[in-house]
């Protein structure tokens, strides 16, 4: 029998893709969780700090980017943190690694998975920040040019270092615990919930190694005034840098991915 | 290394995990179109040795070809494709219902089985809408068995299959492998149950401590065939019981001795049971 009748790579991924759209669909806790979370967050930080931080910016619309970018590390890195120690305590894993499917179509599959929740994600805040918060939505191609390419790296970048950390956690039960809490911090870290200008300088100098605070700046450049760039760090939105640092980042978290994981405990 | 006649051969497999042999240098044949139980108590190295034949283990010596390749070989997707696996217990896929898991996997192989016909085949039709977090223990095993069997396998590997099944769903499922075997699928399976090796096995090995006492056949083995049989029955309020070779003999003249009905009389071989039991005794 040989090899060529077998189901390409992208099909069986593709089918996977599917196939974990409609069981993260069945969960209610996972939809609750990964999508309505920070949708409900955006509505409480939003509604409680209106106030301007420069000229025609107020703080619910440097929120919006934060969140957004914020959604792309909780569907991608978060998500699959969590959800891959499971699969690999409850059988999952094996039971693939046991078919003709490569493991690569596993990753094309938690790629759309990935690709569908954080589009789903950034939609859904998007429409609450423009509806409620007065964000507007890039007028020019460059703008949209910058949401594409941010969007992109982070989603690589995500992706990838949520597969490389899914060796981190011992159990499944204890996943939830080891990855929300380093995504919260970061989230502190990074100005998704406080302007980080205004943050201490270590606690911005941290941030800096990590994606999180490059995609909150990138996602900045998009949705506010240009005449906001000079409120950041730099006095500009340091768009090459950012796509250096996530760049790289996603580079790494493909060694990593490839390096640690693990079929089984 | 591989002859034409055989689906599994094994070599002197070494398996230790930090400081414990779990697999001491074991010789193993599988015959194409046969089916091979290895028994043995928990802990003897039955698992270790099957994944290693899976491809889930990497061993530490010996030579291994199933179905004339090493499972060890990375590029394994062809070989894959040839082989069927039903692990030990798993609870994937609990949010997908019976057809559903079915239909999907099917989709991971060159020539799968009809999906409606694996479903009838596993007994499962009325539980196809059913998720997998709804399935009793044994219709859950029946779905492990239908993913197993779906890519029309030429090998199916079976590791304690029928555990938690009721008598009725383990008679279902013994014509289920059967059929398979009829249809030309080596079977290599592990059990706890010695009726299941008995009824189903056409040569069987036990395992202890990582080596391998003997390989036979479930009427053969451990010397079952010379075996003594019990003639057992009561005479004046008392039981009495005599092991012979020629029982058939002793009871002939047990009848004309007593000249009537024998009370109680029971006559008896060592089933599989006893054999294996012994077996395993004289090592623990």
């Amino acid at each position: 029998m040989s090899q060529s009748k077998l189901p390409s790579t992208l099909k069986i991924g593709v089918s996977r893709g599917f196939l974990e759209l409609k069981q993260f669909f069945r969960q209610r806790e996972s939809v609750v969780f990964t999508l309505l979370f920070p949708v409900l967050l955006l509505l409480i930080f939003g509604s409680v700090f209106k106030d301007e931080i420069a000229p025609g910016v107020t703080f619910s619309q440097y929120f919006v980017a934060g969140m957004i970018a914020s959604g792309l590390v909780n569907t991608g890195f978060q998500q699959l943190a969590i959800t891959i120690p499971m699969e690999r305590d409850d059988g999952t894993l094996k039971r693939l690694r046991g078919t003709p499917a490569p493991a690569s179509s596993y990753f094309i599959g938690k790629i759309i998975l990935v690709f569908v929740s954080m589009s789903i994600q950034v939609i859904l805040l998007l429409i609450f920040g423009v509806l409620l918060y007065g964000i507007s939505l890039p007028s020019d191609g460059a703008h949209w040019l910058t949401f594409i390419w941010v969007m992109l790296l982070g989603l690589i970048s995500s992706t990838l270092l949520g597969i490389a950390f899914s060796s981190v956690p011992k159990s499944g039960r204890g996943a939830s615990a080891v990855v929300s809490p380093i995504v919260i911090i970061l989230q502190f870290f990074s100005g998704v919930f406080f302007v980080f200008t205004q943050l201490p300088t270590w606690m911005q100098n941290f941030a800096a190694i990590f994606p999180l605070k490059w995609l909150t700046q990138g996602m900045r450049a998009v949705f506010l005034p240009d005449s906001f760039a000079a409120q950041e760090v730099a006095g500009s939105w340091e768009l090459g840098k950012i796509a250096l640092l996530l760049g790289a980042w996603s580079v790494a978290g493909f060694f990593l991915a490839l390096k640690t994981f693990r079929w089984e405990k | 290394m591989s002859s034409n006649s055989s689906a599994i051969e094994v070599r002197g497999l070494l398996k230790s995990y930090s400081n414990h042999v779990a697999v001491a240098g074991i010789d193993l044949d599988v015959k194409k179109g046969e089916i091979f139980a290895l028994l043995g108590p928990n802990g003897a190295g039955k698992t270790t040795t099957v994944e290693i034949l899976e491809g889930y283990r990497y061993r530490d010596g010996g030579s291994v070809s199933v179905l004339g390749v090493d499972p060890a070989d990375t590029d394994v997707r062809a070989w894959r494709n040839r082989i069927g696996i039903v692990l030990q217990s798993t609870k994937d896929a609990a949010d997908l219902t019976v057809e559903e898991a079915i239909s999907h996997f099917a989709g991971y192989y060159s020539h799968p089985r009809n999906v409606d016909e694996v479903i009838n085949a596993v007994g499962l039709n009325e539980k196809r809408k059913a998720k997998g977090e709804q399935l009793s223990g044994g219709q859950r095993r029946r779905l492990d068995v239908a993913l197993g069997i779906l890519g029309n396998p030429e090998l199916l590997f079976l590791d304690e299959p029928t555990t938690g099944f009721d008598p009725e769903a383990r008679r279902a499922f013994w014509d289920l492998i059967r059929q398979l075997k009829s249809d030309g699928t080596t079977i290599l399976m592990t059990t706890h149950y010695l009726d299941e090796a008995e009824a189903l096995a056409d040569r069987l090995a036990v395992m202890t401590d990582g080596k391998i006492l003997e390989v036979s056949t479930p009427t053969l083995l451990g010397g079952r065939a010379r075996a003594k049989a019990r003639v057992s029955w009561s005479e004046n309020g008392k039981s009495n019981l005599e092991l012979t070779d020629s029982p058939t003999q002793f009871v002939n003249q047990l009848s004309v001795r007593i000249g009537g009905e024998i009370q109680d009389l029971s006559v008896s071989r060592p089933n599989l049971e006893d054999i294996y039991l012994e077996m395993i005794g004289e090592k623990v």
